[in-house]
This record gives structure tokens, sequence and C-alpha cells, in this order.
């Protein structure tokens, strides 16, 4: 069972606290805003995406286990 | 020991405890306001605030708990358990010892409303959290109305500082608004 | 741009006119002309006794897909709405690319095609509300729409009573889920998804989206079968489609073609070019740049499209003459998308306003050898990366653009801005004034 990391743009207002905890998945952009290198989490890093996504200001970072997702 | 107590012991707990916890949650204020403001540096990353913020109010939990149970229990002004959260419920020293009250139920809202923060949705706890900035000033002067040191000088000078501290970030935070995010 | 409706105009076809069939009068089609033109629509089958998803069944069969853009397969969409409960259906008539007219067109002059579909659609889902939303500053369309509304209830025809709704006149507010959020009491800005307006849309409730011409090809499926639509198009691409054509054209206008026509082909029947071409701009605002010479013979089909880097999008072409300037007409639409940004989104509120000054840049100042780099680099950080598909329209079109005029971008490098973008602009922006600036 895989996770996938998630940004809701709308939520995310650029706080960056999210690549400080997870920087091997998680860069910012010029502007501050996170680019998700890889959507998928490495079960060693579960842990710390688990802590980066509850200390994400805004509520905008999401953690959801990997499904067949429709277009 | 019986639980009836009296005595200075209790008095000073109390007024410390007290101290305590404004400063506590002074400083919980300033690592709020600081993580609105998005500070960072090389030595102090972002996560350290929010996390800080967080867990600085537990602090300020535990000592608020002890400066309550401190009067509760001082046989010598009689102040019931509930006055801790049921504003103006005690005659002694109102409306000061009220707004005490008035404080503690606004932090056990913004408190219960962040533990459930994902249940709630960004939108709601976010208005909700806007109390802190009731909570803290209706504190402060709970504590200079109710304390009877409200004329010795290093309780001015502690509240003084509280509040050019908080107003001295509230003013960097403005200021820097512009560049902080869309909202 | 003015809506000519012109069925002299057609392909030599035998198949078509289909949906153009009525345009003939040159004005609004009432009911019973409707009825003439098309036949009447027997909602339960002459018999009284057809399943409503039976509709669907032929939809799938027919291989209708969506005519609003992103050309989703109609039957598989509404068959995620159905048996869900009390659904809702939102026809999206705001057409917001400003270089499409078709929408507009089927509205004005055909609106019992777009209503009849409607009622299909709603009966189908199962819905028990339905929408058709415009841009809510378009009064005279507002005011035809709800006479033909007024004239089917005289007649009963609607048995889920279908209500005209304004929204915000916002270019990203006729997105989907901006519709659905409107819908919902809330500004007219993109949501995030999930959840998808099928599971969860208007009140909670399974939503059907679906564009306007989308529908009214319902409306003649729902009359004459999947055989029927499978008549015209391609195997893989069946059907008909409306193009609009503009540009430097003789008869720049909204044709109907088949699916696989060649792009080349459209042009001609909009009377050919009246000047030497450069390139064509196929999907409107939302599509892409290609150089005349590779877009001609391209089939009007998704497939043939992507295949050469392009889109078929909302089955726009604009004609750009070799005296215009693509990289200016460019940055004037990058400008007004950067504009149009419902700003919710760093990546495109930050990004976009980049973009459009870096091509702003070299077309009007000249790169100075650093331009075309920039937009290379910009490119990335803002594609895929807001709520919506906004910035991936910017972004695609300015991708094509430097490829289309790769030429033209190291000119400008190097020896500043050509005679061509002097030209009276080509491409429609609308302005200002015309903008309804308020999101409720």
């Amino acid at each position: 069972m895989s996770h996938q990391l998630r940004v809701n743009p709308i939520a995310c207002n650029g706080h960056g606290v999210c690549a400080e905890l997870l920087p091997e998945i998680i860069d910012l952009d010029p502007w501050g805003y996170p680019i998700v290198r890889s959507a998928n989490v490495p079960p060693p890093l579960l842990m710390h995406a688990r802590r980066a996504v509850a200390t994400c200001p805004t509520l905008a970072l999401r953690l959801e286990r990997a499904q067949n997702r429709r277009p | 020991m019986s639980f009836t107590l009296h005595g200075p012991a209790l008095w000073y707990a109390t007024r410390a405890t007290g101290l305590v916890t404004l400063l506590l949650l002074t400083g919980t204020m300033l690592l709020g306001i600081v993580t609105a403001g998005r500070f960072a540096s090389e030595k102090w990353p972002r996560f350290l605030t929010v996390g800080l913020h967080r867990n600085l109010t537990l602090l300020v939990l535990i000592f608020l708990a002890l400066h309550v149970g401190t009067t509760v229990v001082d046989t010598y002004t009689s102040i019931p358990a509930t006055a801790a959260v049921i504003p103006f419920v005690s005659p002694y020293k109102s409306p000061w010892l009220g707004l005490g009250a008035v404080a503690a139920d606004l932090l056990i809202a913004v408190l219960v409303t962040s533990l459930l923060r994902n249940r709630l949705g960004f939108r709601a706890w976010r208005g909700l959290h806007w109390l802190a900035y009731a909570c803290w000033p209706v504190a402060l002067i709970h504590g200079l109305g109710t304390g009877t040191d409200r004329r010795t000088l290093w309780l001015l000078a502690a509240a003084l500082a509280c509040v050019a501290a908080v107003a001295a970030a509230a003013t960097w935070r403005l200021a820097t608004a512009a560049r902080a995010g869309i909202r | 741009m003015t809506v000519t409706a012109s069925p002299a105009a057609q392909a030599d076809s035998a198949v078509l006119p289909r949906l153009l069939a009525g345009v003939g009068h040159q004005r609004a089609l009432g009911l019973a002309e409707h009825e003439r033109e098309y036949g009447t629509l027997w909602l339960r089958g002459r018999s009284g006794q057809r399943r409503p998803e039976r509709l669907i069944d032929m939809v799938e069969a027919a291989g209708l897909t969506g005519r609003g853009g992103a050309g989703f397969p109609t039957g598989r969409k509404m068959r995620s709405v159905a048996g869900r409960g009390e659904a809702v259906v939102v026809a999206n008539g705001a057409e917001g690319e400003p270089a499409s007219a078709k929408d507009r067109l089927l509205l004005t002059y055909l609106p019992h095609l777009v209503l009849d579909g409607i009622t299909l659609a709603a009966d189908a889902v199962g819905a028990t509300e339905a929408h058709l939303c415009v841009h809510r500053q378009e009064h005279d369309l507002i005011d035809g729409l709800a006479a033909a509304v007024a004239e089917r209830r005289q007649a009963g025809l609607d048995p889920v009573p279908i209500q005209i709704t304004g929204i915000p006149g916002r270019y990203v507010s006729s997105e989907q889920s901006s519709i659905v959020h409107y819908l919902n009491g809330g500004p007219g800005k993109p949501t995030f998804s999930p959840p998808r307006p099928h599971e969860s849309g208007v009140q909670g409730r399974p939503t059907l989206v679906n564009n306007v011409e989308t529908l009214s090809h319902v409306a003649l499926i729902a009359r004459h079968g999947d055989r029927w639509f499978r008549g015209a198009g391609l195997p893989s691409a069946p059907g008909s489609m409306l193009v609009t054509v503009d540009g430097a054209v003789q008869w720049p206008g909204v044709y109907e073609i088949e699916l696989g026509t060649g792009a080349g082909e459209v042009v001609m029947l909009a009377g050919g070019p009246t000047e030497d071409l450069q390139a064509l701009l196929i999907g409107g605002y939302f599509g892409a740049w290609l150089p005349v010479e590779v877009a001609w013979p391209v089939r009007m089909t998704q497939a043939s499209m992507r295949a050469v880097g392009g889109a078929l999008g909302a089955g726009v072409i604009i004609a750009l003459p070799g005296s215009s300037c693509g990289l200016a007409e460019t940055a004037r639409v990058v400008r007004y998308l950067a504009e149009q940004g419902a700003g919710q989104c760093g990546p495109c509120l930050m990004g976009l306003p980049a973009l459009a000054g870096a091509v702003a840049d070299l077309a009007f100042q000249g790169g100075r050898g650093r331009a075309v780099e920039a937009i290379a680099g910009l490119l990335p950080l803002i594609e895929g990366r807001g709520a919506c598909r906004h910035p991936d329209g910017a972004t695609q079109l300015a991708r094509s653009a430097i490829r289309a005029f790769i030429a033209d971008a190291r000119w400008h490098d190097q020896c500043g801005p050509c005679d061509g973008v002097g030209r009276a602009p080509l491409l429609p922006i609308p302005e200002d004034g015309e903008e309804d600036w308020n999101w409720t």
C-alpha cells in the first residue's frame, strides 16, 4: 500500500514548512510554493511525511492512500 | 494534610503561576504571529516556530491549571472551582476575576478547535483561532486587575514588556503582510 | 466577432448540416419551427416505455465526446452521475473562450436544441434540478432563453424545470468547478478536486456538467440513434462538431464539420485565406499554434491534434497572416490570461504574470538573448500546479508559440521586435469594461 503526497494549491499559502520537513520530496519554487518532486512516498519517509502534513499551517498538504484515479 | 489550605504560600503560588501563565501565553502569541509572518533564518527554520507555538500551549495549560488549582484550594478567598470557567460566579474581586474565566474559556475554545483542525476544515478553524487575539488581552487585564501586586514595579514591568512584545510583533506582521502571501 | 450562420457555407457533405440545419432562418427558432426542422422529441419513446438509461447506452455507443474543450466521453460522464440519487444537470453555455462563438450561436438561434438536450440528460441521470448557465451580463441571451423556456413550459415539455442562471463574467468562472462553486453560493472560482462534480457537486449532489453543444448532439442522438451519429466523422472520432473560424479568412464564422476534416479544408470552408498565412491557432486560447504547413493537413480530431503537439479544444481555428507577429498576439493573450486568474494558487498567481512579462519582453522589447530561455524556464514551474487548468492553457499556448515561431523568436531575441507587432491585433481580447469584476 503506497501513499501519495498532494498539495491543495488553493489552500497553500507558501509557508514552506513542508519543504523544511521533507526536503527529500518537496522543493520550493522561486515564489515559495512547494513542488512535489515525486508524489509517491517511500515507507522510510512516511513518518516525516505525516509530520509535514500535520505541521502545514493551512492544512494544504495531504497524504492519500494510492488508488486508481479516473480522469 | 487537610485539603483546605490557607496562608501566604498558596497566595504566592497563585500569583506566581498566574504571572508565568501570562508570560507563556505571550510567548505563544508571539510565535503565532511569527508563524503567520513567515519568519525564517539560517538557524531558525519555520517548522520550529510552528512546532514551538503548538507545544508552548501545553505549558500554558499546565501553569493555568496550577494557577486555577492554587486559587480554588485557598480557603482565604473561597472561590469555587466553577469560577475557573464561568465568569463572575464569584463575587471576589469581580469583574477582574471573572475576566480570568473568560480568558480561560477562550483558551479552551482555541485549543479544542485546533486539536480538531482536520475535521473542522481550514476556514472554520482559522475563524475561531482569531479568538486568541481576544484571549491574551483579557488575560492581561485579569492579571492587572485581580493581582494584589498591581502596584509593584516588577509586575508592571513584566506586563509592559508583554504588551510591548506583542505590539512589536503585530507591527512587524502588518508591515510584512504584503510579502507574506495571497490572503 | 459577429456570429454568422450561413448554411450555404457548409461542406459539400451528404450528412451535414446536422446541428446547424435550422440556422437558415437567421433568427431564433421558435418551438414549432424547431420541431418541424429537427423532429419532435419523445422523451419516453412513442410507446411511453423507454428506460432513461437507454439514452446513456445510445450516447456511449455513439462515441460522443465533450465539446467544451476537454473531450471527455459523454456517455461515461452521464453514467458516472446516473443512479446515485437526485442529480443535478448543469449546461455550460458560458463560453469563456473569447475566440469561440459556437455556443452563443446555438443559444441564440437554436435554443430548443440545447433545451432538449438538457431535458434528455436530466431524465437519463435522474436529475431533479437543471441549470443553463451563461455569463450574467449577457442580458439579450438570457431574455431569449427565458422566452424559449416559457414556450416549452406552456407546451408541458420539460418535467424538470430548466433555470437560466447568470454566472460571473470572469474567464475562469465558466470552468466546471467554478460553476458548481457559484451555484453552491460561493464565488465563481475553481475548487480543488476531489471531490469531482459527478460525486459531489451542486448541494453535494451528483452533478452532470456538459457544454451546450454536447447537449445539442445528445438531442439529435435521441431522435436518430447512435448509428446515425456515427454516419459522420471517423470510426475513432465520430460525429460532427462546430468550429469557429476567425483571423485572415474571407468569411469568419461558425461552421459545422465532420470530425476528421482537415484543418486546411475548414479554412477553405470559411472562404480561404485573405493573405498568405504563417500559422493556425487551433483550439483557442487553451489551444496551440501550429505552423501553417504543419497544421493544414491535420485532421480535426483530439488524437491527430495531440500527435502534432496541438489541441482540438473548443474547436477554434484562427488564421495568422504572415504580416502579423505571432509572438505579439501570444503576448497579448497570455497577459489577458494572467489577469483572468482567480488568484487562488501561488504558482498561477505569480507565474502567469511572470510568463506574460517574458513573452511581452520577447515580442515588444526584443529578448536580448534571454527571453526564450526565461520562458522555457518558467513553463515547468507553472504547468500542472494550479487547482484548475487555467495556467496549463497559458503554458501550452506559450510553448506552442515558441515552437511555431522559433525563427521569429530568434530574430526578436537578436534584433528586437519585427514589423508585425505594429499590426492591429488579430486575436480578440475582451475589454475591461465588458467584464463583470464581481466574483459572487
